[in-house]
């Protein structure tokens, strides 16, 4: 299956994998991103970063599909998603992965089931096939044996590896991650770290990660998109370790810098810190 | 804190165990003065007691001997700060630590910041046009609930090797375990409670007999299906409310989404079938029980043979009633699974939320309940049966 999807995803096309075009969008009333507009290459890992409620989470619910934007476009490989029917959008949906903060696996299924579910609704493969995919998918995550495990009876990062292994199900072209190594003791977040370039440089797969872990960052991101609540939108984009040494934004070096002592966090020190004081 | 006590210099003094407050007047200036240790286990010390016999221009704020400090000293400085600001005082604090100024600095403008962002008083007229909108929305969600489950029954039908039969006997099985015990209880103690009070009525004129016929007929006609639908609304009801709520709550339905699995197809309608196929057959159950609870009271109050019992109820009771029973339940079986479904796949994203979703979902359950049951009194009235 991965040399189909190799040669339709031909690197040669010049098409971005997602183009967003001036993206607005929020909750009610609430505007959370105003004029957003970047592209993610193939294979690309790319970041998504910023403070907390800058966004981020917005920015992918609405890159797939959970969130209508007010304005403006998402399209993967030259396609409208915000304006796509039903079957093509459909068919969009097919080219990517999600896999969610709390991993969303089907609490009342198996692993088995889990990751058979997307083959069993989108191909017509035989039960003995598909069994057999479950287990070569299982095995790349490195949870080989565990088919008939319940989500409840993993641990975190085991939890982290089968909701990527169900997003690999259809081998999709993109994989979004919100929070990877949240909850995850350094260990194993680096192990996630380098499950995900692993499936990068074997599959091709291009990688949306929406993430604060700044190891996380300078470890895997090819470039990083970073949003800030007061602008509303991207305030920096690039590679992270020229960011954080040449950006002009203190926001961004600050981010970036994970021993900055600069004036600008010591702005923003919470009043817990300086509870009790001596003369 | 003591009452402030009056000290030889003329100047308000308040002494604590630790923290130490003095005032005074120099010049145009009045001149707080704290000090000692400021901890939060003991009261914050009142302004008004403070300035009772001063009214100078300026206030300022010395620190004299400041040992350790928390938030009561910030807090008392912010609430000085506040009546400065009412009565028009200059409130200068330039000779405290550097720390405790850029504190004060930080509460003036999370203050400021706070105000403009502040909930903005709306008339009357907004309040109706939100709530109306809020209607409008909820009446929307409700309508494209129902006609996805009726797109997602068309797809059945045409497809029926596509529907996930295996959840639906599983619901079906959940329904029938979970409900069985509390129906045959409910419906068995309906039929004594009423065989108990026709009976009372009816010896009087010596027609203890037609008790059967009474409680017959009320049981199989609307006793019965009602009271095993009020139990499902509550039991099952509620059930898919919160497993579906906490899906909603875990992602797990927005997984199915973007995965391009219909949720309705995936999540509701196997619960819907259940339920409905499941209501008639509690029903036709709690009917069989509600008779044995009156020929139960027949029997051994009003000395009617059992036998008897049943050859007047079954000269009594037709098809007809059965049947008009029967129907009712096929659709308070759908009204409780559209009611749970919907209310669940609509859950907030909190646990909260969930709670809400479930007690919604009987309450709403129990009212479509009810509602259906005075149309088909309607209806059946209407036509004669």
């Amino acid at each position: 299956m991965f040399w189909e999807f190799n040669q339709t995803m031909n690197p040669s096309a010049p098409a971005p994998v997602i183009e967003v075009k001036n993206l607005t969008c929020g909750y009610g009333e609430t505007v959370v991103l105003q004029d957003v507009s970047f592209v993610v290459q193939p294979r690309e890992v790319l970041f998504v970063i910023g403070g907390s409620g800058c966004g981020k989470s917005t920015l992918l619910r609405c890159l797939i599909g959970l969130l209508k934007p007010f304005e403006g476009d998402v399209a993967y490989f030259g396609k409208s998603f915000t304006a796509a029917d039903a079957p093509q959008r459909r068919d969009i949906l097919k080219t990517f992965g999600v896999i969610y903060q709390n991993n969303a696996l089907w609490s009342s299924m198996t692993l088995a089931e889990n990751v058979s579910l997307p083959l069993e609704e989108h191909t017509s493969l035989s039960r003995a096939d598909r069994e057999e995919i479950v287990t070569l998918k299982l095995t790349e995550v490195g949870l080989a044996g565990s088919e008939e495990l319940y989500p409840s009876e993993l641990s975190g990062g085991m939890k982290k590896r089968a909701a990527l292994a169900r997003a690999l199900a259809l081998d999709p072209a993109i994989v979004f991650f919100d929070e990877p190594s949240e909850g995850l003791d350094p260990i194993t977040s680096r192990e996630m770290d380098r499950l995900i370039l692993q499936v990068r440089d074997i599959l091709g797969t291009t990688m949306v990660i929406v993430s604060h872990q700044l190891s996380s960052i300078f470890r895997l991101a090819d470039r990083v998109v970073m949003l800030d609540r007061t602008t509303k939108g991207i305030i920096a984009e690039g590679k992270p370790s020229e960011l954080a040494a040449n950006s002009n934004d203190p926001r961004v070096r600050d981010f970036l810098n994970q021993d900055a002592d600069s004036a600008a966090r010591s702005n923003h020190a919470p009043i817990v810190e300086t509870e009790v004081h001596s003369k | 804190m003591t009452a402030p006590q009056p000290s030889p210099e003329g100047s308000t003094g308040v002494n604590a165990p630790t923290a130490k407050l003095d005032a005074g007047t120099a010049g145009s200036d009045f001149v707080v003065k704290v000090g000692g240790d400021w901890r939060l286990n003991t009261p914050v010390p009142s302004w008004n007691g403070l300035f009772a016999q001063h009214a100078a221009a300026n206030v300022s704020i010395v620190s004299d001997e400041l040992g350790k400090w928390d938030t009561s000293l910030l807090l008392f400085l912010v609430h000085g700060r506040a009546w400065c600001v009412e009565s028009k005082h200059k409130f200068v604090t330039d000779a405290l630590p550097e720390n405790l100024q850029t504190l004060l600095r930080q509460v003036a403008e999370a203050g400021t910041s706070a105000a403009k962002t502040g909930p903005v008083a709306r008339t009357l007229f907004e309040r109706a046009e939100t709530l109306a909108m809020n209607l409008g929305n909820k009446a929307k969600e409700n309508i494209s609930f129902i006609g996805e489950c009726t797109l997602g029954f068309g797809g059945v039908l045409r497809h029926p090797r596509k529907f996930r039969w295996m959840d639906c006997l599983v619901e079906m099985q959940q329904c029938w375990v979970s409900s069985l015990p509390i129906v045959s209880l409910v419906s068995f103690l309906v039929g004594v409670i009423l065989a108990f009070q026709a009976a009372i009525q009816l010896q009087q004129y010596g027609a203890a007999v037609f008790v059967a016929d009474l409680v017959g007929l009320s049981v199989v006609r609307e006793m019965g299906p009602m009271m095993a639908a009020v139990i499902m609304a509550g039991g099952i009801g509620a059930a898919f409310a919160a497993q579906l709520g906490n899906m909603k709550v875990d992602e797990e339905i927005d997984a199915l989404e973007t995965l391009g699995i219909s949720t309705v197809d995936f999540l509701a309608l196997p619960r819907l079938f259940a339920v409905t196929l499941m209501m008639p057959i509690l029903a036709l159950y709690a009917n069989v029980l509600g008779i044995l609870g009156g020929m139960f009271v027949s029997a051994t109050m009003l000395n009617i043979p059992a036998a008897a019992y049943w050859v007047e109820t079954q000269n009594r009771v037709g098809l007809p009633d059965v049947t008009s029973g029967l129907i009712k339940s096929v659709f308070f079986g759908l009204a409780i699974g559209l009611a749970g479904c919907l209310r669940g796949m609509k859950c907030e994203r909190s646990a909260a939320g969930v709670g809400k979703a479930t007690t919604s979902a009987v309450v709403t359950g129990i009212l479509l309940i009810v509602i259906a049951d005075a149309v088909f009194a309607l209806i059946f009235n209407v036509l004669g049966i």
